[in-house]
């Protein structure tokens, strides 16, 4: 029995790090069914080259470390860091950028850190941002999806394969022709050359939610999420404070300029925000510890994002939103020390 | 192995110290037991701000290994007549002067190179690694022995500029011996060559922190590989600071 310091009830059943990351994996399900729906078979791909590497990074740092290589390899912390990075690329996305992503998060940010429960960085974002740092090229390229305004000459499994394999296109097609600018991508270009943003809108054909696909994207990860917070597997606060942070910054920038900042559901349906609050910030290792701390740390988050994404160059910021909140956590602990029964504030 | 002597000096402060050390010890030290760049740390900013391609690599080492040498020989041969309480301001002067001839003389004679590492000559001055060798060895040291390890520390971070410029160059650009033409004059500037389209994030500043780290991580392996050696070369050391 585990006793913990607050209301009644107090015994809870533990869970192993293993049945959580599980559980967590099992979230994602929904929202890569509908990723391929609409994205095609990429993201499989990305999956198993992301899961192979990770795999095989933990295991040779285990045994450089001279950890036991069963238990850690088997509590499927490395799996899911994959799955985050598989996610976060587009698909079609070279092998050799994904394996690098997978590879940094394993050797660095985790290992390098004393591995699991000590890694400041989170370690699926860490690995992201390397290679959004080192390949812009590659991650520009999002293939368009299914009932997109232009056709996408839709490739099939094979050749898909080909494309991660090689890194260039079967010949008949060209990368214009299948890829397409995400809405945020679209948005902040045509904002930066002056655009006025209801008429890009329209021109793109944008909802003030965002473009169908990626609404149906985000509205299977929410439904994961959600599940994940009713199985009490991750605390409201962190989704809460993001999605707050968010909101409020994008409800400042349309009451200060309507013709210049995206609206409030476009923000939060397109890109990775909901991700990002439900299962990249909500990581226990690298997220602030105490409650207050938690709202803090979250709400850095949602402010960071809609900052990078208005006033940054990047079209979206969870990564680097996360990565820097990451830094701050100790400084926020050290601040929000849940004060003890008896002593004095 | 020398055979050791006295030294003389009436410098009260410097009085208690140091027998000569033995040239090959000095000259060891300098370039691996008590490395400037990966033992004592000194000279971080140049060390990654520069080493980008291994062609600034190189010669931001040989300015400074150049500024080394000559500080620490100036430095020991007024080590009898310097006031020790006026002996810092004193090494602060010889050394501006020396950073700025070497960067006048650049400025003449390899103005490509000069005009890439710019900011970086003056700044030699700031490095850590010469005023410490002044204050902690030539100032206390015969002429001889204070030339050997203004050298041997000069081209221990030289050494360690080129490793990381090296690796920098070719994993972080994808290319080789860019730029050499700015050190070896127009016949290299067909030496460059390409290997891939390069991994930015380690001409990034990240980067060099990232690739230190790495360049640190391994001189540790290698030193606990053969402890004994390191120990026996860290013991013969007389100075220490």
């Amino acid at each position: 029995m585990k006793f913990i310091q607050s209301s009644a009830p107090h015994i809870r059943k533990p869970r192993s790090v293993r049945a959580i990351m599980f559980e967590v994996c099992l979230a994602l399900i929904p929202a890569a069914l509908i990723h391929v729906y609409f994205l095609g078979p990429g993201l499989v791909l990305n999956v198993c080259v992301a899961v192979s590497v990770a795999l095989a990074c933990e295991y040779l740092m285990l045994r450089l470390r001279g950890q036991s290589i069963a238990p850690f390899i088997g509590d499927g912390s490395a799996v899911l860091a994959a799955l985050l990075i598989a996610f976060a690329l587009p698909p079609l996305t070279p092998w050799w950028v994904t394996a690098t992503a997978a590879a940094f998060a394993m050797i660095v940010a985790k290992h390098l850190y004393g591995g699991l429960g000590f890694n400041t960085f989170n370690p699926a974002m860490a690995g992201y941002a390397v290679v959004l740092v080192s390949f812009p090229a590659e991650l520009a390229l999002w293939t368009a999806p299914v009932g997109a305004q232009i056709d996408p000459g839709s490739l099939s499994l094979l050749q898909s394969i080909q494309v991660t394999l090689t890194g260039s296109l079967p010949e008949a097609y060209t990368w214009d022709q299948i890829t397409q600018a995400t809405p945020l991508d679209s948005v902040q270009i045509g904002l930066s050359q002056g655009a006025m943003l209801s008429e890009l809108f329209y021109d793109q054909g944008l909802t003030t939610y965002g473009a169908q696909p990626w609404i149906a994207i985000n509205l299977a990860i929410l439904a994961g999420g959600v599940w994940l917070l009713g199985r009490k597997l991750i605390s409201w606060h962190i989704p809460a404070g993001v999605l707050f942070g968010v909101a409020i910054s994008a409800l400042a920038g349309r009451i200060l300029d309507s013709d210049a900042y995206s609206p409030l559901f476009f923000h939060i349906f397109s890109g990775s925000v909901i991700m990002g609050a439900f299962f990249i910030a909500s990581d226990p290792v690298s997220a602030a510890t105490s409650r207050r701390g938690k709202l803090i740390y979250a709400l850095g988050i949602g402010i960071l994002i809609y900052s990078i994404r208005a006033w940054g160059s990047y079209p979206d910021g969870v990564a680097f939103a996360v990565l820097f909140m990451n830094m701050l956590v100790p400084l926020i602990d050290h601040f929000t020390i849940p004060r003890a029964y008896g002593h004095a504030r | 192995m020398h055979t050791e002597r006295p030294v003389d000096t009436d410098n009260d402060a410097l009085a208690a110290v140091v027998n000569p050390a033995s040239l090959t010890g000095v000259f060891k030290e300098g370039i691996w037991s008590n490395n400037a760049g990966f033992v004592q740390l000194l000279g971080l900013c140049p060390m990654l701000a520069v080493t980008t391609t291994l062609a600034y690599g190189i010669g931001l080492g040989f300015a400074t290994t150049l500024v080394l040498v000559l500080s620490n020989g100036l430095v020991s041969v007024t080590r009898n007549i310097t006031a020790s309480y006026l002996r810092i301001p004193t090494y602060v002067l010889l050394i501006a002067s020396l950073v700025t001839l070497i960067d006048i003389l650049l400025h003449a004679y390899l103005f490509e190179l000069h005009r890439v590492l710019g900011l970086f000559i003056p700044l030699i001055v700031t490095n850590c690694a010469i005023i410490a060798r002044a204050e902690a060895f030539a100032s206390r040291q015969p002429v001889a022995q204070a030339l050997v390890d203004g050298l041997a520390h000069g081209l221990g971070f030289t050494l360690v500029l080129m490793i990381l410029g090296f690796f920098r160059e070719l994993m972080g650009a994808g290319t080789l011996f860019a730029g050499m033409d700015s050190l070896f004059g127009p016949i290299a500037s067909t030496w460059t060559v390409s290997v891939h389209s390069g991994f930015l994030l380690l001409i990034l500043p990240p980067g060099a922190f990232l690739a230190l780290g790495m360049l640190l991580a391994a001189r540790n392996a290698l030193s606990a590989r053969k402890p004994r050696r390191s120990e026996a070369s860290v013991s013969a050391s007389p100075t220490t600071n």
